[in-house]
């Protein structure tokens, strides 16, 4: 079973439309056929559309499927498969950790501290998920603890 | 000691110097005390104890490892060699503000169990922790009844005196105190897709010489991949 969550919520940044950009982020664990997902709500209504759970969910599958791949064809052995997909108007960042979790982001194609980001919402996931007692091993994340984390983290990061 | 040995223990310091969050050592040891004799009164044996312990160390480690590799960001170890030196120097010191040392058991135990080669693996399998101190048992004396097989007798007899020692089972194997370390080092590595198997050797609170876990990899687990995936 696996878990994904998500923040939404524009990037307000110097001579950008914040409506232009969009900032999320998600993860999921080793199996997303059986994961699920809650989105956090946006910090300002700017008309961002929040994707609903089973979007989520097909989402993660994919690109669960699409990291297989990439690790399977890439020309280096045990390849830790794709970490970085960037197109006209996002880029999705990708960081998995030893244990097989991966760590989405999805931001604008100027973000440039997506890594660091990432690992800070790992050390977050570390805190308020992993640490409390009544979380249950790859089930989803259901923390207001870990969602007022995530929210900072994304708010600063779209600072 | 190598490089790398002194590279493990400068990260070691540094996490436990900057970033670590620190409780009181006595209200940790006591808390731990507590747990494992409630824990023996409530099973009234010595080997169930051990196998709770060794299980609830299991829990803490599969969730303690995400917050370890969070705050470490070390990349995957190279060998098993490595795996002992990082859970030497990084994990035990950051956590418990210990720095067991490490052996390896020489070339020819190893031949005597050939059984122990894991494939794709180079180097060590096995590795052994000697902990110098432990603080979860810096204020435990053990029974006489809970020091394994050598004291069985010597308990029987003083059964015999002490009218009112209770019974309880599992007095030939004893109790393993400390036993959630191998608990924890177990439920880590699981999540890093290393399966081994960590038991305690020896306890200087049985009167043995040394504190000593031993900790021998199984096998390597793949990602689990779909037969037949086209």
């Amino acid at each position: 079973m696996g878990v994904s969550l998500s923040c939404h919520l524009p990037l307000a940044q110097e001579g950008i439309k914040p409506l232009t950009l969009r900032s999320g982020l998600f993860s999921f664990l080793r199996r997303p056929s059986l994961s699920s997902s809650f989105g956090s709500t946006p910090t300002s209504s700017d008309g961002i559309a929040q994707l609903s759970a089973n979007e989520y969910l097909v989402m993660a599958g994919t690109l669960h499927g699409v990291h297989a791949i990439t690790s399977r064809i890439a020309p280096v052995a045990k390849s830790s498969g794709v970490q970085t997909i960037e197109s006209e108007s996002f880029k999705m960042t990708i960081h998995m950790t030893l244990t097989g979790i991966k760590f989405v982001l999805i931001s604008s194609t100027d973000m440039s501290n997506a890594e660091s980001i990432l690992q800070k919402v790992y050390e977050a996931y570390a805190d308020a998920v992993m640490k409390n007692p009544f979380y249950t091993l790859e089930m989803p994340i259901n923390a207001t603890g870990f969602e007022t984390r995530m929210n900072a983290i994304v708010a600063a990061a779209g600072r | 000691m190598s490089q790398q040995a002194k590279q493990y223990k400068a990260i070691g310091e540094d996490l436990w110097k900057n970033r670590t969050e620190k409780v009181n050592a006595e209200l940790f040891s006591f808390t731990y005390g507590a747990l494992v004799v409630q824990m023996i009164k409530d099973y009234e044996d010595y080997v169930e104890v051990n196998k709770q312990l060794e299980k609830m160390g299991y829990n803490i480690g599969t969730r303690l490892i995400e917050d370890f590799l969070a705050r470490t960001s070390l990349p995957r170890c190279v060998d098993f060699r490595e795996t002992a030196e990082v859970i030497s120097k990084v994990a035990f010191k950051t956590f418990i503000n210990i720095t067991p040392s490490i052996s390896f058991p020489s070339a020819t135990s190893q031949q005597q169990s050939p059984r122990n080669e894991v494939a794709g693996m180079t180097g060590p399998t096995e590795f052994i922790l000697t902990f110098d101190e432990n603080p979860l048992a810096e204020f435990a004396e053990l029974p006489l009844d809970a020091m394994g097989g050598k004291y069985a007798k010597a308990a029987e007899e003083k059964k015999a005196l002490n009218w009112d020692l209770s019974e309880i089972g599992g007095q030939d194997e004893g109790l393993w105190f400390s036993n959630i370390l191998c608990g924890v080092i177990r439920g880590s590595l699981e999540m890093l897709q290393m399966q081994v198997e960590a038991t305690f050797v020896s306890d200087r609170l049985r009167g043995d010489d040394s504190t000593d876990i031993h900790v021998k990899l199984i096998r390597i687990m793949e990602e689990e991949q779909p037969i037949n995936d086209e």
